[in-house]
């Protein structure tokens, strides 16, 4: 059974149709890309898929259920989290507190228990403190700890929004292009982490990215959109070939989607 | 019907005044994003000078206007560059706090300098006769002075119309209350123009502030606070940044308090129009004229 | 090791709190504090827990609040009828009033909390002229001349106990998940609900807390002054408790207290330059904005950990 599958999605603001009747499809476990030209529609599918914004028409159906008019934090207790693609980490919090906010659904003692100071409450704040410290080993960001998110250097904040993702415990995480503004050194290290993050989790991810080789080099099925529609689906060669892909991103120089352009 | 209809007029007059006063609030926070909650207090100075140009110089209510218009928008620029203009980029809440601070600072030293004496303005600044009206057939009465001030508030209405829409100045208010970066790199000079704006909305105020002063036959040093309030409530009610919002609420609201002080009770005038405030943001939180957009994400 | 750093540093705290107290009472009993001093110390003591409790709402969660003075009223009114027209024990009034200010705090906070910044700012000050537009039409509480001749059941250990218990209470919450989700929704309140928090729960939670609070300032104030009305409860006074928690620091529990304070007793100091009182306080809120307008402390705390010899691991601390 599929994990995510949405049917006729569509949303239009005004007259302009953002995203038009598009058919997703992920099974657990796949890494699949989303890809298209500026404006294409991408990050709006993700607002959908999230519940920030409410589907024109259409389906979104997770884990066998409707997520239609659910609201985003209803969206993330059913398993699916994600980051952004203008960073919104929380600023002005240490890079512990942005995980441990995340951490908040699964906490389990209640607002009595924390103004009373039960066991519950220093049980329950243990546990989050350790699986926290857990991820920022993980992210390699135990070294700026009590550092406020703003003043981290920009990769480390794209790794912190994956972190504190992970920390909902999603079964679907959707990353808004995790690469931006990365090197291609730190693109290459986040590629392997984000790999590897899939098996230790059991995750089903849905990447969205500009950088071709990230994508081609991870992605097992990939999307292509263009004005809101689905222009081709398939695996990382079909697309690369794709005639109708080759001619949304023409003009712009896009590494590795030219047939011409080889590997990278 | 006739009672109805001698309300609808009474309540246009007193509605017009709220509109003059709510226009000021909404350019400004179309401009800057701010409550400037010292614009009824930029009425309250604009009555009393209109009052010493009409007692100590002898002047007549034409050109007490324009005094007043004059230096309440001198008040209006100086307050703007001194208290607001730095916090431009600092929170909001400061900018917010600030423009309380104002306020009380116009009231309290209004207290200090002027005293609590309620004052009038002399009888005969204006003809005040009684008009019989006759519409439909149904006698009715106006004064000249809720005429006036209907004639008054047209007039301000149509100018400002006209700057806004077909002068320099209007289109550079425009383009710095859309995007103010894209605005100074179109080579608009932005603090220029907020100043101008807030030049504007206080010659408003000072003429509301007249304008209330022959209404209410009284004028002091709290007179601008909850006229101030109301017309702001008025503003937020049409549509918060949008002109023809504020005259629209400007007017409604006039129309809606005098009907709730003459069918029910003027005690609970002010709670029903906070009320009706609260249903409005709840039901259409940008106004009756404001469209809601979705916040990109 | 972190549990002892921990019972020590409450043992210091606890020990502060009450040395406070008796040296207070003390020398209240001995006499050496004047009826002056006294009434101010009281009105020390209620803002203090009006600005904690305002902080709550607009500190911490971030939701521009301006009718605060809206619940104090609400607390007032409730606990003096209770004490005055149905002779029921202070300590029920208290809570009845508190208890009737998180309910309006409810009332209001469902449907507004969905208005974001000025907006909400604007409802919540239309609310507390409601409030008080309501007072002044309801003769069974006086209307507009109000209710008078409340007993005086208000003393320094009442005013103490409550204060320290809504900073307790305030700390606990903070430092604790559901504190953290209120200030996660400050701090970018659609990150906070794809992570997982019902932002609107929070909201309103955050909003019926300092309702609360403000309500039992409300109980304490009714039962020392004697008498209220409804223009005891105006939009100044809303005003006058946000102007403590943003000079003291948005987010920021000690700088609310410190604020708070320092408030209260420069009012007190100037109390007979009458009008002039307000124009220095008008300009110096103005001068004051202009040059720090994060407020004295920012989010920071002034904590004991500062003289602690060793930092222990926080156990909570979102702000610090
Ligand atoms: N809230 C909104 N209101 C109006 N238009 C919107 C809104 N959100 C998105 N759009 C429009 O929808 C279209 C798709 O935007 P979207 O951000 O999804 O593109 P994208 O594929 O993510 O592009 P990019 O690669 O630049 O991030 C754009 O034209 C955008 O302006
Ligand atoms: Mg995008």
């Amino acid at each position: 059974m599929a994990l995510l599958e949405t049917r006729g999605l569509t949303i239009s603001f005004g007259g302009l149709m953002a995203v038009a009747n598009v058919d997703l499809h992920l099974e657990p476990g796949e890494l699949v890309g989303l890809i298209g030209p500026n404006g294409a529609g991408k990050t709006t599918i993700f607002n959908l898929l999230t519940g920030v914004y409410h589907p024109t028409r259409g389906e979104i159906i997770f884990n066998g259920r409707s997520l239609v008019g659910l609201k985003p934090y209803q969206i993330t207790q059913r398993g699916i989290a994600r980051t952004f693609q203008n960073i919104r980490l929380f600023g002005e919090l240490h890079v512990l507190d942005n995980i441990r906010i995340a951490y908040h659904w699964h906490s389990r003692y209640r607002v009595i228990d924390a103004v009373l100071r039960l066991p519950s409450y220093h049980r329950g704040e243990a546990e989050i403190l350790s699986r926290s410290k857990e991820l920022m080993r993980i992210f390699k960001l135990e070294s700026y700890q009590n550092e406020k998110a703003k003043n981290l250097p920009y990769g480390e904040q794209r790794r912190l929004e994956i972190a504190r993702a992970l920390a909902a415990r999603p079964r679907l995480l959707l990353l808004d292009e995790p690469a931006a503004g990365m090197n291609p050194q730190e693109t290459k290290e986040l590629m392997a982490l984000i790999n590897w993050v899939r098996q230790e989790f059991d995750l089903t991810i849905l990447l969205i990215e500009h950088d071709m080789s990230l994508v081609m080099g991870i992605c097992e099925r990939i999307y292509v959109l263009d004005y809101g529609q689905v222009i081709a689906e398939g695996p990382p060669e079909a697309i690369r070939n794709n005639e109708r892909v080759i001619e949304a991103y023409l003009g712009q120089e896009v590494n590795g989607v030219a047939p011409q352009g080889g590997k990278s | 019907m006739a009672g109805f209809l001698q309300q609808v007029i009474n309540g246009l007059s007193l509605g017009s005044i709220y509109a003059l006063i709510a226009l000021g609030y909404t350019m400004v926070y179309g401009i800057i994003q701010l409550i400037n909650f010292a614009h009824g207090d930029i009425l309250m100075v604009g009555a009393y000078i209109g009052f010493f140009a009409v007692v100590y110089l002898k002047l007549n209510i034409w050109w007490a206007f324009i005094i007043a218009m004059a230096g309440a928008s001198l008040l209006g620029v100086i307050i703007e560059r001194v208290a607001y203009k730095p916090l431009r980029n600092a929170p909001r809440l400061a900018a917010l706090i600030t423009a309380i601070g104002m306020s009380l600072l116009l009231e309290n030293g209004g207290l200090m300098i002027l005293g609590t004496d309620i004052r009038s303005y002399p009888v005969g600044t204006i003809t005040n006769k009684q008009l019989p009206l006759s519409f439909l057939g149904i006698q009715l009465t106006a004064t000249t002075l809720q005429l006036l001030i209907l004639a008054v508030t047209v007039v301000m209405m149509i100018i400002l119309q006209y700057i806004v829409h077909y002068t320099w100045t209007g289109k550079a208010m425009r383009a710095v209350s859309y995007d103010r970066d894209a605005a100074r790199l179109m080579g608009i000079n932005v603090d220029e123009t907020i100043s101008v704006t807030f030049a504007l909305g206080s010659a408003f105020a000072a003429v509301a502030g007249i304008l209330l002063g022959l209404y209410y036959n009284t004028i002091q040093p709290l007179m601008g606070i909850m006229p101030g309030l109301k017309a702001f409530v008025a503003a937020v009610i049409g549509g918060i940044g949008l002109i023809p919002g504020a005259m629209l609420g400007g007017f409604a609201l006039g129309v809606f308090e005098t009907m709730v002080s003459g069918y029910w009770s003027s005690k609970m005038r002010d709670p029903i129009v906070f009320i009706l405030l609260i249903l409005i943001l709840l039901l259409k939180p940008a106004g009756l004229l404001g469209r809601n957009n979705t916040e990109k994400v | 090791m972190t549990k002892v750093q921990f019972s020590r540093k409450n043992f210091f705290a606890l020990a502060g709190a009450l040395l406070v107290y008796f040296i207070i009472a003390s020398l209240l009993s001995t006499g050496m504090i004047s009826k002056f001093q006294e009434i101010n110390l009281m009105m020390l003591g209620i803002n203090i827990i009006l600005a904690v409790s305002l902080n709550l709402i607009v500190g911490f969660t971030g939701q521009l609040a301006l009718g605060h003075a809206g619940f104090m009223a609400v607390g007032a009114y409730v606990a003096a009828v209770l004490t005055l027209k149905l002779h029921q024990p202070f300590l029920l009034a208290i809570i009845a009033g508190a208890v009737a200010a998180a309910i309006a705090g409810l009332i209001i906070g469902l449907p507004t909390l969905r208005l974001k910044g000025d907006y909400l700012a604007i409802a919540t000050l239309g609310f507390g002229e409601i409030i008080k537009g309501l007072a002044n039409n309801i003769n069974y509480i006086g209307g507009a001349a109000g209710m008078i001749g409340i007993p005086r059941l208000t003393n320094w250990t009442w005013v103490y106990l409550m204060m320290v218990v809504t900073i307790i209470v305030t700390v606990n919450f903070i430092n604790s998940t559901h504190g953290r989700a209120c200030i996660a929704i400050r701090e970018n309140e659609i990150a906070a609900e794809t992570m997982g928090i019902n932002t609107t729960y929070y909201k309103v939670l955050a909003f019926a807390m300092g309702a609360f609070f403000a309500g039992i300032a409300g109980a304490l104030y009714a039962h020392y002054f004697y008498l209220i009305q409804p223009t005891t409860f105006t939009f100044f006074r809303s005003f006058d408790i946000l102007v403590m928690v943003v000079f003291g620091g948005l987010g920021s529990i000690t700088g609310s207290i410190i604020a708070a304070a320092g408030i209260t007793i420069t009012n007190a100091a100037l109390q007979d330059l009458a009008v002039l009182r307000m124009v220095i306080y008008a300009l110096l809120l103005i001068v004051i904005m202009v040059f720090r307008p994060q407020g004295l402390m920012g989010t920071g705390e002034f904590t004991l950990d500062r003289w602690m010899p060793k930092r222990g691991e926080a156990g909570g601390s979102a702000g610090n």
